[in-house]
Formats: C-alpha cells, sequence, structure tokens
C-alpha cells in the first residue's frame, strides 16, 4: 500500500553530481525466490562521501550493503565500484576487491573462537604476509583507536557487552585501512551513550581515514549526525508497481523537512495509519 | 543450494480422489527433484573442497584445532564404544559357539567382526553424532550469525576457511580412532572371554591368528576412509545450508547425523561388495 502522497520521484541531493561515482547501483532487483526485496534501485556514490541508507525493517537495507560488497548478487542491474562491474569480477579479483572494505555487522559477528585480538587481526593474516610483531602492533592501535583498553584483547567476544562487540568489529573493519566503510546498524540495540559513541567513532573514522561510508540505519539520530546524504528505502509490498523504491534523496537537513508522508512519519517515529495497514494486511493474509 | 519447493501448496490443491491422486505425484516429484538438486549441490560442494585441499593447504592455526577436537577429544567415547562392542560380542556368541565345541575360535568371531564391520561402522556411527552434529550445528551457527559473511567480506573463502580443516580432520583423524575401536573391541573381547568364560587364552589368539589377516585390517581402514569424508562433506554442507534461527541450527545437527548414517551405510554395502571383488581378484585361491 502507498502513501497518498503523490511525490513518488526522489528528491537528490545537490552536493553528488560533482564527482565521479565511486560506487554505482544501476537499475539492482533482487529477488529472493518468488519475493522481491529491491526493485530498480538506481545511486551513485561519490568517494569520501558518507551516505545514510534508512527505512524500516524488511526494506531491503541490508541485502542493499551485502550487494555493494559481492555477499548476495543481484537478480538484475549491477554494482560498479571504481568501475569494475562486480558480477564480472572472477573470485580473485573479487576478494581482492572486497579487501578494500570494511564492514561492520549488525550484531558485530565476532568469530566466538577466537579472543578479540586473533578477530581482529583476522583481515591482515588472511590477505597480507605482515610479520607477527607489525600485526600485533597494528591491532593494538586498532583497539585504541576505538578507545578500548588493551586488556581487551585477551579476552572472547561471549566476554564483551554488545557496545564493545561493534567497537571490536568497527576495529576489526579498519584493520586493512580500507577506502569503503560498510555499517550496518551500528547503533542498534545499544544505549544512547553508546550509540553515541559508535557515532563518534564513525566520525572520526572518516576525518582521520577519508573513506567512503555506507551507514544502513534507522536510527534517525545517526543518520543525523554522521551522513553527508541521506536515502530512504520503501518496503517494496507497500508501493505500486510504478513507484520507485527510493522515496527520499537528499541532506540530513531536507530529511527532516521533507513533505512526504512516508518520509516524515519514519523520521519523526510515528506509527500513523501503520497500525491499521498492519492489522489489514494481517487480515488479507 | 536447493531451492524447489518440497510439495505443493495448500491453496493449489485439487478436490476429489483424482485430484488427491495427482498431488500425491506431484509431491513425490517435487521430493525427488529436490533430492537430486541437493545431491548435485553436494557433489559440486565435495568438489570444490577437494580442489581447495589440493590447491592450497589450510594455515596451522585452523588444521590443529579441528584435529584436536573431531581425534583427541573423541578418543575416550571411542575407545568405551570399542571395549564394549568386543564384550558384547563375546556375551552374545559364546553360548552358541560352546554347543558346537568352538568356545576357542570366539576370537576368530570378535576379532573378525571388529575388523570388517563393527569396529568401523559404529565408530563412524558414533562420530557422526559426536563430530558430525558439532561441525554441522558449529557452522550453522557462524551462517546465521553473519561469520561466514564476516569470512568472505574480509578475503577468506569460507570452504578453504572452514570445511577444508574439518575434512582433513575426519579424512585422517577418523581411520585413526577406527583403529583405536578395534583395538580395544579386541583386548574387551579378549578380556571377557579369558576372564570370564574362561578360554585358554593361547588358544584364543591362535585360532584369531589362523582367521583374522592384515587384508581384514585393511578392509576396515579403507572403508573408513569413505565414512570419515562422508561425515566431514555432509555436516559441513548441512551447517553451510542451515536455515535461520535456533531451530534451523538444530535441524542442521539432526540432518546432518541422519544423512551422514544412511550414506556410511549404504557405503559399508557397496564398500564390502566392492573390496571383497578385489580380494578375490587378488588371491582367487582363497576361499
Amino acid at each position: 500500500m502507498s502513501s497518498d502522497n503523490p511525490i513518488s520521484k526522489p528528491r537528490r541531493a545537490k552536493p553528488t553530481p560533482v564527482e565521479p561515482a565511486f560506487i554505482e547501483l544501476s537499475e539492482l532487483t533482487v529477488n529472493f525466490g518468488r519475493q522481491p526485496v529491491l526493485r530498480d534501485i538506481s545511486m551513485a556514490i561519490p568517494r569520501r562521501q558518507t551516505i545514510a541508507i534508512i527505512g524500516e525493517s524488511g526494506c531491503g537495507k541490508t541485502v542493499l550493503l551485502k550487494n555493494i560488497i559481492g555477499l548476495l548478487f543481484p537478480s538484475s542491474g549491477h554494482v560498479i565500484v571504481d568501475g569494475q562491474r562486480i558480477d564480472e569480477l572472477n573470485d580473485k579479483e573479487l576478494t581482492t576487491l572486497r579487501s578494500r572494505f570494511g564492514y561492520l555487522f549488525q550484531n558485530a559477528a565476532l568469530f566466538d573462537s577466537m579472543t578479540v585480538a586473533d578477530n581482529v587481526a583476522f583481515p591482515l593474516k588472511e590477505n597480507s604476509r605482515m610479520r607477527a610483531e607489525k600485526i600485533e602492533q597494528i591491532v593494538s592501535d586498532r583497539i585504541k583507536q576505538v578507545g578500548l583498553p588493551a586488556s581487551v584483547l585477551g579476552k572472547r567476544p561471549a566476554q564483551l557487552s554488545g557496545g564493545m562487540r561493534k567497537r571490536v568489529g568497527l576495529a576489526r573493519a579498519l584493520v586493512m585501512s580500507p577506502e569503503v566503510l560498510l555499517y550496518d546498524e551500528p547503533t542498534t540495540g545499544l544505549d544512547p551513550i553508546v550509540s553515541d559513541v559508535i557515532n563518534e567513532l564513525i566520525m572520526r573514522t572518516r576525518e582521520q581515514n577519508a573513506v567512503t561510508s555506507i551507514v544502513v540505519t534507522h536510527d534517525m539520530k545517526t543518520a543525523q549526525k554522521v551522513a553527508d546524504r541521506v536515502v530512504m528505502l520503501y518496503p517494496l509490498s507497500r508501493l505500486r508497481p510504478d513507484e520507485s523504491q527510493i522515496i527520499f534523496d537528499g541532506t540530513p537537513m531536507e530529511v527532516m523537512e521533507s513533505d512526504d508522508k512516508r518520509v516524515s512519519q519514519f523520521v519523526r517515529g510515528e506509527a500513523g495509519e501503520r497500525l491499521l495497514e498492519m492489522r489489514e494486511e494481517a487480515i488479507s493474509y | 543450494m536447493a531451492t524447489a519447493s518440497t510439495n505443493i501448496s495448500t491453496e493449489y490443491r485439487r478436490r476429489g480422489l483424482g485430484g488427491a491422486v495427482y498431488d500425491s505425484v506431484a509431491d513425490v516429484g517435487a521430493v525427488t527433484i529436490r533430492w537430486v538438486e541437493t545431491l548435485g549441490d553436494m557433489s559440486l560442494f565435495m568438489w570444490r573442497t577437494i580442489s581447495w585441499l589440493i590447491t592450497r593447504l589450510p594455515r596451522r592455526d585452523t588444521l590443529v584445532p579441528a584435529f584436536y577436537n573431531i581425534g583427541v577429544l573423541s578418543l575416550p567415547v571411542i575407545a568405551l564404544t570399542g571395549t564394549f562392542i568386543g564384550m558384547v560380542l563375546a556375551v552374545q556368541s559364546y553360548t552358541q559357539f560352546k554347543q558346537f565345541g568352538f568356545e576357542t575360535r570366539l576370537g576368530a568371531l570378535i576379532n573378525l567382526s571388529m575388523c570388517r564391520e563393527l569396529g568401523p561402522v559404529l565408530a563412524a556411527t558414533m562420530l557422526a553424532g559426536r563430530v558430525g552434529s558439532a561441525i554441522a550445528a558449529e557452522i550453522g551457527t557462524m551462517r546465521v550469525t553473519e561469520q561466514v559473511d564476516a569470512l568472505i567480506s574480509m578475503g577468506a573463502n569460507p570452504i578453504h576457511y572452514l570445511v577444508v580443516p574439518r575434512f582433513l580432520g575426519c579424512l585422517l583423524m577418523i581411520p585413526s580412532l577406527t583403529v583405536m575401536a578395534i583395538f580395544m573391541g579386541v583386548v574387551g573381547g579378549w578380556l571377557y572371554s579369558v576372564e570370564v568364560f574362561g578360554i585358554d587364552s593361547y588358544h584364543y589368539w591362535h585360532n584369531s591368528q589362523q582367521f583374522v589377516e592384515n587384508w581384514d585390517l585393511f578392509y576396515g581402514i579403507f572403508k573408513s576412509v569413505f565414512f570419515g569424508a562422508t561425515i566431514a562433506i555432509v555436516s559441513c554442507y548441512r551447517g553451510f545450508n542451515c536455515a535461520p534461527g535456533a531451530e534451523g541450527v538444530g535441524r542442521a545437527a539432526t540432518a546432518a547425523f541422519v544423512l551422514s548414517f544412511v550414506i556410511i551405510l549404504m557405503l559399508d554395502f557397496f564398500l564390502s561388495i566392492g573390496l571383497d571383488s578385489v580380494h578375490h581378484m587378488l588371491w582367487p585361491e582363497v576361499k
């Protein structure tokens, strides 16, 4: 079901056309079996931009992120990273390309069987021939960079709090000095203070490392604080076939002032008619 | 990965007897397609594992834990299982053998059974439960908590990193554990026969020596290599194709054991036929 608002064309952010796209999504469509998740997503992300992809749960934000790094592949359309179409790369080229990315997973996805030090060192051991002492030094620096004490290095992920796990995940994502950082719900499940710590770390990382960042979130505070640009996706199940799935594309300031009811309800966290719609969906199901 | 629906959705079900027959045939067809898909998928999975094994050996820090978990930690349970199988064989066979005055030939039966059949099959069954389910649950949990995605995103190949060490571990450790099971079964059977039934130890071993050859030991160990490979491939495959959630992980662990067990029994049958044919070709004079 779609909104009453006739505006279905996305609003473009002003600074984007200046620089050539580093990451480009072209008519990206993803289906899981018969279920469509993403439809005709086209987007260009220039170097060093921090883009927040917002939208309610289940609208395909994480799927989009996984398509960008080649963990999932589109049903049609393609992703171009630094001029390379990732669906045309062989395994070795894809591995090389992935080493230019850092990925902070939703629940950090730390390896349970390893210590924090081994988790953070993993990409270096896997992709370089560095000596153990050098790896140890880099790991220690990254742990310090995310504001964790050296005492966590010998601990297992299960012994850490949610916020600490996220920070270890960030240290691991940063360890290869990536050009692109992908954040999947970086502040979900964290208290407001730790959420803000993570937001500060995202901003500091951007300033120190000049990375391109894609932040998938439904936390508007995060989107407001860290992003240069905000893109909002809408669940396909509630869109008409001719409507774009990107219902907003603009600056963090503009998103707060959007006159699209679907956008304004989301950014203000108002249920509106959603409860009624959910009941109708449940009945029709 | 298998994607075909296993049965017809209830909304498409037909009415009446004809419809029921039609739907049943369609269901059987869907299940058959799914099985063929799974079989093909598993064969590709095995091929990729072997390709990685040939091209690049895993790092020592992934191999050692796999060998330790599969081999060392299974040792007590395998030793215990082997001992009791040997003793149970002695208990079950003694009465029958005594009726014909063949008590001293008990050793031949126990040792032959342990080497050729019970040692490898029961050790493999025990290990499919202990090792296979653990592998499926571990990889399944990694899958549902995005740890496998994390591996891929950091440039590691999950087959090389997760499957090859476990495959090598099963391939080398399960035959070793089978030798241990056979040894303990032989010792258990001998101890019970001599100490409880009072059979003369010299005649017990002398008769064993006459009936049990090196070929019989090779026979059991050869089969166990295939059983080990089966446990590794089936369990890793089930883990990789785990459905989301705790239920998915549980199902993957159960399915890994059940499928491994079925394949082990089928392989045992075909390998026994094949090995007997080889034996007959090599030594046609031996009946």
